[in-house]
């Protein structure tokens, strides 16, 4: 692996904050992201770990420039290390920048999905290549043929896989692509993310499926409720032993294989947000200090926002 | 209570292909039935024939010997849905979500971890973990003997997934339901079923 090249995609202290009505014309700030950094290098999967409505796709989302009018962001983003402004993104989107989007809502009702997947080319090579991905992913020739509301879950998942892979692109970023798919075409689509990585693009996995991340990511960065807390090589999941964050711990006990352990209470909203670390009030390990901005912290191979982590060890 | 599936075959309109051919199927009460079976294969239709949402094309789904879509009023049989957010009515706040279900006790919304404040919300104010447990209490009334449970932790985090588990295998057992468990992940079905059938 070549080093020192800047990553493809590095982001720095997001903040993502959207502005509500309240009553009347009085409005309100709400933070939902706070304090996100991942790190993106070519040839490599980052997987970002975290559970549902932690704000997992918004980060996508603002990675692409395509968050709703009311939302704001601070910190930085930035792509082959330089800032991503809004003009940039507007290039190099759909074409060096995939979404493979989450919502099975975000098809084309109107379209057949052959020519949705081509993105309208009609040439010869296109079309190969479209039936190559096809009996990569097990769908059937007809399929092309027919519109999104014909399919089942799984296979607009696929369908939606297949897009990303039709252009030459350096940043995939997969916003769940797998939940409701069959393990062997789960697998598939991983292979191709790993073939992509593996020609110098970099992939952005974000998912709450750890056993997923675990299999495919070379690095995994653990999300809760809108910040990052903690970011070790995925090999660490290995073991519980290997973690430091209690949050990450708590997530290794809840697998299924690993005693489907769960840990009362549930995030906390982002309007009751709490100071300091966010998993406090769920955390065994809770102290005042807890409360106070949590620095990052070495952790071997890794780092971690914990001020209790070496006792963690 | 006996949910039976006679070689149903079904296809969503005519002259189109069948989705699902000469399948029989049965759950009783007390057992947890694992269905697995590649995307695609028809599963979710099998539970939305099973719940007696859709009518066979050959075959028959009989609920303790009638059809099940001959029931009149609460029907034993409840389904939770793969997609939370489009199972409640976005412009209705949370609480009459649970209204719909047969009787929902307050303690079984405290024990799925629905905190009261949730009640007032509109779903889009509500992730898909928090709306998934709403859909499982309403499909919980007095009267449900039986249980599909089609994909419902996909898109859950580990944790909520093995709270939300942990509660209903619980229920489960206490009340003597039948469960149908819809799920690509064997390990979950392994942990979670009394016996797995493989679809397809």
């Amino acid at each position: 692996m070549e080093k020192k090249l800047p990553p493809i995609l590095e982001i720095r202290g997001l903040q993502i904050s959207f502005k509500q009505y309240e009553k009347g014309f009085s409005q309100t700030e709400l933070e939902v992201i706070r304090d996100l950094d991942v790190c993106v290098p070519a040839g490599e999967i980052v997987a970002v770990v975290g559970s549902s409505g932690s704000g997992k796709s918004l980060l996508a989302h603002a990675v692409l420039g395509i968050l709703p009018y009311n939302a704001s962001v601070k910190g930085e983003i930035l792509y082959d290390g330089e800032a991503l402004t809004e003009k940039r993104v507007k290039r190099l989107r759909g074409d060096e920048i995939v979404l493979v989007p989450q919502s099975t809502a975000y098809l084309d009702p109107l379209m057949k999905t052959g020519v949705q997947i081509r993105k309208g080319k009609k040439d010869a090579a296109s079309k190969e290549r479209l039936h190559q991905i096809f009996r990569e992913y097990e769908l059937k020739q007809e399929v092309e043929e027919q519109y999104p509301f014909e399919l089942s879950g799984g296979m607009t998942r696929r369908i939606m896989n297949a897009t990303a892979l039709m252009g030459h692109p350096r940043l995939v970023i997969a916003d769940e692509p797998t939940p409701g798919l069959h393990i062997s075409v789960t697998r598939r689509a991983m292979e191709h993310f790993r073939e992509l990585a593996d020609m110098g693009a970099g992939v952005l996995l974000i998912t709450h499926d750890l056993e997923l991340a675990v299999e495919t990511a070379d690095r995994i960065a653990v999300f809760y409720a809108g910040s990052t807390l903690e970011e070790v090589p995925a090999l660490a999941f290995q073991s519980c032993d290997t973690l430091h964050h209690p949050y990450s711990r708590a997530l290794w006990n809840a697998m299924p294989k690993h005693g489907f352990q769960p840990i009362p209470g549930t995030q906390p909203y982002a309007r009751e947000m709490p100071q300091g670390c966010p998993f406090g009030p769920r955390c065994p390990k809770y102290t005042q200090e807890c409360s106070e901005k949590i620095p990052w912290r070495q952790t071997g191979d890794g780092r971690v926002r914990c001020i209790h982590a070496e006792e963690a060890q | 209570m006996i949910l039976q599936a006679k070689n149903v075959s079904f296809q969503y309109k005519e002259n189109a292909p069948l989705v699902l051919q000469n399948i029989s199927f049965e759950v009783k009460e007390g057992e947890r039935v694992g269905l697995r079976g590649k995307s695609g294969i028809g599963k979710t239709t099998l539970c939305r024939l099973l719940a007696g949402y859709e009518k066979p094309h050959s075959g028959e789904v009989l609920l303790d010997g009638r059809p099940v879509t001959e029931y009149r009023g609460y029907c034993p049989v409840q389904m939770v849905w793969q997609h939370p957010e489009q199972a409640v009515n976005p412009r209705r706040r949370m609480y009459t979500v649970l209204e719909e279900g047969d009787g929902i006790p307050q303690e079984m919304t405290a024990k799925l971890g629905i905190e009261e404040a949730w009640k007032q919300r509109f779903p889009a104010e509500l992730s898909g973990g928090e709306l998934q447990r709403f859909c499982i209490a309403r499909a919980l009334g007095k009267r449900t003997r039986i249980l599909l449970a089609d994909e419902i932790s996909t898109m859950l985090d580990l944790i909520t997934q093995s709270q939300i588990w942990t509660f209903l295998l619980e229920e489960a057992k206490r009340r003597n339901l039948g469960m149908v468990v819809v799920s690509h992940s064997d390990d979950l079905l392994d942990r979670i079923c009394t016996r797995i059938v493989e679809i397809g």
